[in-house]
């Protein structure tokens, strides 16, 4: 059993036909993880207590020959900023680098019904906010098929996990593009399903409008049973949707004969030169599986990131306003007052990008300018989320690529708040818009660096990406 | 748009945060930067535009509502457990009121 390759229904045959015990694999899932993260920082704290009771639960289910559930003994790690009752939840901030959440976030709740292992949290950038996870209080995560260079962020730990082998699959958050930007950095799937396909009970809100939780794994196939267990209805979140959850799953085999395909010329244009061939050569792929390929226009296209940062920062200073130091997490030392408490703890507990977001939302939403840029921003999301409205009542689903270039060296753009916004600028608007998107492997370049290749249909319609992800990988044998 | 020092300093303000003068000079300059891409949006008319404040899907009425029943609450010393100071069962925070 080669432990850092290995995918869910590999964990599950071997179950079923005693290879091992799910307390074993939990074992030496666990030592093995704890033995390579010093090379990637991609775990933040692993909970071993609570993933071999776990698989205790899994190994009883076995010996009672009851199901043991879809995710029944599979190693998952869970980014750092979704709870996990008893275990430390950080957000990679200093703010919080002593917070033990007293309850589970709902899909934690979900995946531990299902049989899934939890065996740590994973490193991201400060409260999700970040492109190449260097803004974690706790040190940046490496990417480890080039250790030089960024994983991509926020969700940097739960890519690099789910490519170093270290968790079979994991939960990510994406905001703006942190689960897909990092999952085409990394060279493995990463999904962004539809805004409120997965309960956000228990994800330390960043921008409410924008956040999603979803899946990284190392198969299309393993993406899609992690968000099948994951998703539904749940009371606790009120922007949760009510809408049916198919087993994804059970739909990959189905054809993509036929399925039209856009690629809006947006999106094809100040790419690096090797990103561009490799999405063409995918979309190659795809026309040989019989899809019909043709050229579409998102004409609002470049309004995005300036769209985006208006809205994020503008929710990020009001979410991120309940961090006072008062009821949980680090109070400052200097807290004489209770005004001083607050600007304290707040000014000695976030790092330099959170501030910096906190200080752009406060400053669009202050007197005098909430019209020309809050109102406007949102106008603009508007115009965004029917380009694509139109574009599907032409095409099934776009390709495009994930991020413009491949991973790059650490340190490289930390000091340049707009190139690091910049790199967001494919995935932007499918948060803006709500729609589901995910990255697939789409091969790598000359140098050897995974280049990630988006896949975006209308909301819901999860299956039809899911099938023409698994098709794709399937003949295009790019699985990482 | 060009920000001061003086506008950083009243927003920190308004945003509850003590920055040092190395962080005021540093976000003025940032801020004044990225403001300036955000004015791009001017390009557009959006005069007959309705703002979108979220994702929203159709639904049967009250859909996003809960059952009215009680649910029980975190117990007290479980909520407090993750204050920094507490006491009497209270989060306890810097005298607010001088006698």
């Amino acid at each position: 059993m080669n432990i850092a390759k290995l995918t869910i229904p590999e964990v599950q045959d071997g179950l079923r036909q005693k290879q091992f015990s799910a307390v074993e694999l939990t074992t030496e899932a666990l030592r093995f993880a704890q033995a390579e993260n010093p090379k990637t920082n991609a775990y933040l704290t692993f909970s071993d207590e609570r993933a071999l009771a776990a698989a205790a639960r899994v190994d009883a289910k076995l010996a009672a020959g009851e199901p043991i559930g879809a995710l029944g003994g599979v190693p998952i790690a869970v980014k750092d900023v979704i709870v996990t009752q008893g275990v430390k939840t950080t957000c990679a901030s200093k703010i919080l680098s002593n917070y033990i959440p007293p309850y589970d976030a709902t899909a934690v709740e979900r995946l531990e019904a299902a049989g899934g292992i939890i065996l740590g949290k994973a490193n991201c950038d400060e409260f999700a906010m970040g492109s190449s996870n260097e803004n974690s209080a706790f040190g940046p995560v490496r990417n480890p098929v080039a250790l030089d260079r960024v994983p991509g962020g926020s969700s940097g730990g739960s890519a690099a996990v789910v490519a170093q082998g270290t968790a079979v699959v994991s939960l990510g958050s994406d905001t703006g593009g942190s689960i897909r930007q990092p999952a085409s950095f990394c060279g493995c799937v990463g999904v962004t399903p539809t805004y409120g396909r997965v309960s956000r009970y228990g994800l330390v809100a960043f921008a409410s409008s924008l956040d999603h939780i979803g899946p990284f794994s190392r198969t299309v196939a393993d993406s899609a049973t992690l968000l099948g267990a994951s998703a539904g209805r749940d009371e606790r979140d009120a922007t949760s949707a009510a809408h049916p959850v198919p087993d994804y799953a059970a739909l990959l085999g189905d054809s993509v004969q036929g399925l039209r395909i856009g690629l809006p010329k947006e999106y094809f244009a100040g790419l690096a030169p090797e990103t561009g061939d490799r999405i063409l050569a995918g979309v190659e792929v795809l026309k040989r599986l019989g899809c019909q390929v043709s050229e579409v226009s998102l004409p609002h296209t470049e309004y995005a990131i300036a769209t985006y940062y208006i809205i994020c920062t503008a929710e990020v200073s009001a979410n991120l306003s309940r961090f006072d130091g008062a009821r949980y997490g680090v109070r400052s030392a200097k807290s004489d007052t209770l005004a001083d408490m607050y600007k304290n703890s707040r000014g000695e507990g976030f790092g330099t990008e959170v501030k910096r977001r906190i200080m752009l939302g406060s400053y669009v939403l202050s007197h005098g300018y909430y019209d020309a840029f809050y109102l406007k921003a949102q106008k603009v999301r508007n115009l965004l989320t029917q380009d694509f409205t139109k574009a599907f009542e032409q095409v099934d689903a776009l390709i495009t690529p994930v991020s413009p270039f491949p991973a790059f060296k650490i340190g490289e753009k930390v000091n340049d708040p707009i190139q690091m916004y910049l790199s967001d600028i494919y995935t932007i608007t499918g948060d803006l818009a709500g729609i589901p998107c995910m990255s697939v492997p789409c091969g790598t370049t000359a140098e050897g660096l995974p280049v990630g290749m988006q896949i975006l249909t209308k909301h819901f319609a999860e299956d039809v990406m899911f099938r023409l992800a698994h098709q794709f990988e399937k003949a295009g044998g790019f699985t990482a | 748009m060009k920000l001061t020092e003086e506008n950083v300093r009243y927003v920190a303000g308004l945003a509850n945060l003590t920055l040092s003068e190395q962080e005021i000079h540093q976000y003025a300059e940032d801020l004044s930067g990225i403001l300036t891409h955000m004015e791009k949006l001017n390009e557009l008319d959006t005069t007959n535009v309705e703002p979108m404040t979220q994702v929203l899907f159709a639904g049967e009425e009250n859909s996003s509502l809960r059952e009215d029943i009680e649910h029980t609450p975190l117990p007290n010393e479980v909520a407090l457990a993750n204050a920094p100071v507490s006491g009497a069962g209270y989060f306890k925070v810097p005298k607010v009121i001088e006698r």
